[in-house]
């Protein structure tokens, strides 16, 4: 969704229009000196094109939810860096004007946004660079998704920053930051994924509508594995470094139960069921609040180094044990999950006579 | 899939209402455009608590609507469809802003659920403005307005090309998501390595289309340079709408009406 107007100050929603229309006027003069006469056409067919992708849903794997191309760095690359930026600005005038889909003044935040970062980041300093490597093995998966993941981060940072500064919205610089970089972390993977998947077919066709040339090595599918391994590489160093920083604050409920009852977590009843099952996940815990047991010294002490550590780098080292512990026990749940899930429906959709 | 047919269904309506012949269909594009931009902008200007100076301003697009032809209920759908987006955003203000503004009785309405209300007030304004400048002007009219407003000429000719083929482009994906929802044996959702062929086809048949307009312009007599459009002058009617709206939104703006009708109206009651 693109920002409205609603939510954008007159100050925050002039200044980024004069930056847009600033930068359609720089494009705009790019394309008038261009001498590939094609140009013309190509950009308003291709305009069209993406508005029309846009509109066809695909499944994402491993998630039950649906996405639709962006096409940005698809269009960078198509197009080049000027052109592209005028097709998708064009693109987002008629969003605005016929689908409400985004606001007129808000307009020039969203051609910011939406445009910029592809096509004067994601593809100049990053796609291409990457991909004109002269290395026998082709580049362009991890290529574009390195460039969407980035174009998409920075484009979502700008609509917080302009959000904020706008303060229309009273939501906390943090909270929006904490909401919107992680959803656009999943969406530029679709994103770079999706195009590379794309372009790849496109190059085994026509390789001359590709403008950065690239050996077609590997441009057979998607490979699945790459991007398995690309999740398991973060999700390692979230869980083992990012952890570390983990806040000791209490998290939102915590907050909340503690203005109204003035402790952090509500104490269970004594007796009865609750309290034996309580028990129970004591003693099982491995754990307990994301760091080692105090009490249980047996767990530590196995591993002789730690006895040397101070208390500070234990509890680092409980809490990247249990980040990746968790990391790794919800990575196997969920792949369990949809593999039971994919055969479920597969038996399911058996055409019965 | 997104509704296809809605989509090419919105674009025809909207190029319909265009057609209309009414006294704001006369008035010239760039005056329309003009006084929109400057009624949004006198919305949002207002601080984040802001209500009841807000409401006077519906008397715009009230007043452009009625006169321009555009059906009520057709303002309301749209505006309905966007509502949540907006709410979205917003919904977080009553969990952040918990200052008690005004109570009513034993009632405490806190500043939070008064910076949401003004957050959907000012999004149905806004909103409606921009529908109601598309159905009265027709996108074409809009183009050609922009261009001679000092926009570029590559990027309105890229705004024509864009609307000229969107019809053929979404036509092909409409036959092309009839074609797999008919031939899918599990009618589920595609997956990417459907969807890229699919769109990989799409897109090179885009391309060859794209080389084909290219040379049927050059067979024309295409060179490469578009004739600007004459800058027609503004006249009178446009000038009046032009300042009379202005110097409106200006006083609405400085000066709250529902206050001001309010403190008028309970002063002659009592």
């Amino acid at each position: 969704m693109h920002m409205s107007d609603a939510l954008i100050s007159p100050a925050v929603g002039s200044t980024l229009w004069v930056i847009s229309a600033g930068t359609i006027a720089y494009c705009s003069s790019k394309i008038g000196k261009e001498s590939d006469e094609r140009k013309t056409p190509m950009m308003g067919v291709l305009g069209a094109f993406i508005f029309a992708a846009q509109m066809i849903n695909f499944s994402i794997p491993l998630t039950g939810s649906s996405g639709h191309l962006g096409g940005g760095l698809l269009l960078a690359i198509l197009l080049g860096p000027h052109a592209a930026f005028l097709t998708i600005s064009s693109v987002l005038v008629i969003q605005a004007l016929f689908f409400a889909d985004g606001g007129l003044i808000a307009l020039g935040c969203n051609i910011f946004n939406l445009g910029f970062f592809p096509a004067f980041i994601g593809y100049p300093l990053i796609y291409k660079p990457l991909v004109n490597k002269k290395s026998g093995v082709s580049p362009i998966v991890p290529a574009a998704v390195i460039a969407a993941i980035i174009s998409l981060q920075m484009g979502a940072f700008a609509v917080v920053l302009e959000t904020v500064a706008s303060g229309i919205s009273e939501l906390p610089f943090t909270t929006f930051i904490s909401l919107m970089q992680p959803i656009h972390l999943a969406i530029g993977l679709v994103e770079g994924v999706v195009t590379a998947a794309v372009i790849s077919f496109v190059y085994k066709a026509r390789p001359d509508l590709i403008r950065t040339p690239f050996s077609p090595a590997t441009t057979s599918g998607y490979p699945v594995r790459n991007i398995a391994l690309f999740f398991l590489v973060v999700t390692i160093l979230t869980g083992g470094v990012l952890s570390w920083f983990a806040s000791k604050a209490p998290d939102g409920l915590e907050w909340s139960i503690s203005k109204v009852t003035g402790k952090e977590e509500l104490k269970g009843p004594e007796h009865g069921i609750y309290a034996a099952v309580s028990k129970l996940q004591d003693k099982i815990a491995i754990l307990p609040d994301y760091s080692f047991r105090n009490t249980d010294e047996t767990v530590i002490n196995h591993a002789n180094f730690t006895s040397k550590l101070s208390t500070e780098e234990k509890s680092r080292l409980g809490k990247s044990t249990s980040g990746l512990v968790g990391g790794a026990m919800t990575l196997a749940l969920s792949m369990l999950v949809g593999f039971f899930l994919r055969k479920k429906t597969l038996q399911t959709s058996k055409i019965k006579p | 899939m997104q509704n296809i047919e809605g989509t090419l269904l919105n674009f025809r309506r909207i190029d319909l209402l265009a057609s209309e012949n009414s006294f704001i269909h006369r008035i010239d594009a760039r005056v329309k455009i003009l006084v929109t931009l400057f009624f949004i902008f006198s919305v949002i200007s207002f601080n984040n608590h802001e209500i009841s100076a807000l409401l006077p301003f519906f008397i715009f697009p009230a007043a452009v609507s009625t006169l321009g032809k555009i059906p009520f209920s057709y303002i309301l759908k749209k505006l309905i469809l966007i509502l949540p987006f907006a709410v979205m955003i917003g919904i977080f203000n009553p969990l952040f802003d918990r200052h008690v503004l005004v109570s009513i009785g034993s009632i405490e309405i806190t500043g939070g659920w008064i910076s949401l209300l003004s957050i959907i007030i000012r999004t149905m304004l806004t909103v409606s403005a921009g529908v109601i400048l598309v159905c009265v002007t027709g996108f074409n009219t809009i183009c050609q307005a922009l261009n001679q407003m000092g926009i570029p000429q590559p990027f309105t000719t890229q705004l024509f090309f864009l609307y000229r083929y969107i019809f053929v482009l979404a036509e092909e994906v409409c036959s092309i998501s009839n074609a797999y929802r008919l031939r899918s044996v599990t009618g589920r959702r595609m997956g990417i390595s459907t969807f890229t062929p699919l769109l990989g086809n799409l897109l090179l048949r885009t391309w060859e289309r794209a080389e084909r307009i290219h040379l049927s312009m050059l067979s024309r007599g295409y060179n490469g340079v578009f004739n600007k459009i004459p800058v027609t002058p503004l006249n009178r009617t446009d000038l009046k709408f032009l300042f009379g709206w202005s110097f409106i939104f200006i006083v609405l703006r400085f000066n709250n009406l529902s206050v001001f009708l309010g403190r008028l109206i309970t002063g002659i009651v009592e």
